[in-house]
């Protein structure tokens, strides 16, 4: 299936601050693209206005030529579109298993089964444990998600939408606060999505060596604004995005 | 309980004690003949099936709700004017009920369309708002619900007192309509506590506890959070009226104070939060020391000063004396919610691990 997501001057203001303003972008399966930009930029705003916790001011927000602008959140959630949030967002007081058999249940379209106890849902558990195994957490199954390290839970997060089985996956700096050793596994987990030539992939992301690793494209913004789109190459080369990222009158030098 | 729901107890000394009390409720009017323990155990049976439902929604979907009450006395006064009104016929129970819970029902959802999107703090207030309005207007519409008097009423024959079923058994004591009335009770609020339990435990009872726990997140996993919260308040009312319609089955009476007081409410929310929030099993072991409490106490302070006194010990007698037996009841409110922040099932469970 061919899916494409597309935001045409997709603007959000808040009173007199444009956060994004006017951007337009067409993003296609089997693509990763990297959306880059110095703090403030918008980047993460940008991501709730496609995923729909922010409602824009105007412009659209499509998906395979469909209006999803004017869709709440978990309508957005159930027509594809996956987010894992830059700062954790789990349910802290049920198990990690518990966790991603939500969003399993969830992608199953089981939300409102209320006499069939959660046992005799033998399929559901059996997805979420094989999504645990993916993301290296089967071994904390049982543990509260209040109680993982941090990188833990920035995994668990990870393992909510691929849980949800999305044709978007939104990872918004999914390494954040990462220890060294821990970052493998997730992008590793990336580079295996990115295989699965069918998914649109978005990655918001400070870590520039991530970035050139996985990125097949960047797109910057700066002041809500997009400034460069392109191959990373050429995208980090070009001397807007130079300016956008050391100031006006840096010198470009090797970052 | 483990193959109809899947949420054991979890612990051993929790097992022992929720066993112990469904078996003295299942066999109450055997092992404590009389009119007043019968009324207590009778009361327990009706809150555990109210406290439990009270759980589903402050316990597992962070609802906080005052009009409670308010869906326990559509309960009540649906029997009550159906018996009144009809006089003591089954179908009249029937149509008490048939009419009575969706009622409930109704009005939770439409009380839940309203306000569920808005914050927790509003929707508190917008319940109490409502409930204060319905315990007006039941005081007020005398014509039909017998205003502060409320309605005694006749119930069918099988459930009177004069009725015998078994003149004396090999124990000595009579089964009567009193005592088909108390397994009547005993056996509705035990389906409805095992209901409520299988729809914690259900998929649709994780996404309520997933709400709770973070209704942003729940809703970008693609849940509607406003109908999950709006069905789990009119689950919630329904069962409360089914109590309600119980307690008038018992009492053969309908009152503001037996069904609609904002005492009552007080009650449920000192239940749920004795017991455990967000257990289930909490609200039989809250209802069960609560009603205890209220109605034993001051005997037993009674009796504690009264020995204190023969014992010629000084200052007891006067701190236990019988007048004072609300002071101690608040005060072991108080030790109980310091000492067990996670109520008394948490606190056996986490005893456990």
């Amino acid at each position: 299936m061919t899916r494409e997501l597309e935001t045409r001057e997709l603007t959000i203001r808040f009173g007199g601050h444009v956060a994004v303003d006017r951007v337009s972008s067409r993003f296609r399966p089997g693509e990763l693209t990297a959306i880059v930009g110095p703090n403030g930029a918008g980047k993460t705003t940008y991501f709730n206005l496609i995923s729909g916790q922010l409602a824009a001011t105007a412009g659209e927000v499509l998906l395979d030529g469909r209006d999803l602008t004017r869709l709440s959140a978990p309508a957005r959630t159930r027509a594809g579109i996956g987010r894992a949030f830059q700062l954790t967002n789990l349910f802290p007081g049920l198990t990690v298993v518990e966790n991603v058999r939500l969003a399993v249940q969830s992608a199953a379209g089981v939300h409102y089964d209320m006499l069939r106890p959660w046992m005799r849902h033998g399929e559901l558990t059996a997805r979420a444990e094989a999504v645990l195994e993916r993301v290296a957490l089967a071994g904390r199954r049982h543990a509260l998600a209040s109680a993982l390290s941090h990188g833990d839970q920035r995994k668990l997060e990870v393992a909510l939408m691929i849980a949800l089985e999305p044709a978007i996956f939104m990872f918004d700096e999914p390494t954040a606060g990462m220890s060294v050793d821990e970052v493998p596994v997730v992008l590793a987990l990336i580079e295996q999505l990115k295989q699965d030539r069918s998914k649109i992939i978005l990655l918001v992301e400070h870590k520039m060596d991530v970035v050139r690793t996985l990125a097949d494209r960047i797109v910057v913004l700066h002041n809500g604004r997009l400034v460069a789109d392109g191959e990373p190459a050429e995208v980090m080369a070009s001397p807007v995005v130079q300016e956008a990222y050391l100031g006006t009158g840096a010198r470009a030098g090797p970052a | 309980m483990m193959p109809l729901s899947g949420d054991p107890p979890r612990s051993r000394l929790l097992a022992l004690g929720l066993a112990g009390i469904v078996l003295a409720l299942m066999f109450a009017p055997f092992l404590f003949p009389g009119a007043k323990p019968l009324n207590v155990a009778a009361k327990i049976c009706i809150f555990i099936a109210l406290a439990a439902s009270y759980d589903l929604l402050l316990g597992y979907t962070g609802i906080v709700s005052f009009a409670h009450t308010m869906f326990y006395g559509i309960g009540s006064y649906g029997i009550a004017i159906a018996l009144y009104g009809l006089g003591p016929r089954w179908d009249a129970v029937l149509l008490g009920v048939t009419v009575a819970l969706p009622l409930a029902a109704a009005l939770a959802l439409v009380i839940g369309l309203f306000s569920l999107r808005v914050q927790a703090i509003f929707f508190a207030m917008i319940t109490l708002a409502v409930a204060s309005a319905f315990a007006v207007l039941a005081s007020q519409l005398s014509w039909l619900t017998g205003g502060e008097d409320g309605r005694s009423f006749r119930v069918p024959e099988l459930l009177r007192p004069g009725f015998t079923l078994v003149p004396q058994d090999l124990l000595g004591i009579a089964v009567t309509g009193r005592t088909l009335t108390y397994y009547l009770v005993f056996a509705c609020c035990a389906a409805l506590f095992l209901l409520l339990l299988r729809v914690v435990n259900s998929p649709f009872g994780r996404v309520l506890q997933a709400i709770r726990e973070n209704p942003f997140r729940a809703e970008a996993l693609g849940y509607r959070i406003v109908v999950h919260r709006t069905l789990a308040n009119c689950l919630a009312a329904a069962v409360a009226a089914a109590a309600g319609a119980l307690n008038a089955l018992w009492l053969r009476y309908t009152g503001p104070d037996t069904s609609l007081s904002f005492a009552i409410m007080l009650d449920i929310l000192l239940i749920v939060v004795i017991g455990g929030m967000g257990t289930m099993y909490g609200a039989i072991l809250g209802a069960t020391l609560f009603i205890l409490a209220q109605n034993y106490l001051q005997a037993l302070m009674g009796w504690a000063s009264a020995t204190a006194a023969d014992g010629g010990l000084p200052l007891l007698p006067a701190l236990f004396h019988p007048d004072r037996w609300l002071l101690w009841l608040g005060v072991l409110f108080i030790a109980c919610v310091y000492f067990f922040p996670a109520g008394i099932v948490g606190k056996l469970r986490g005893g456990g691990k």
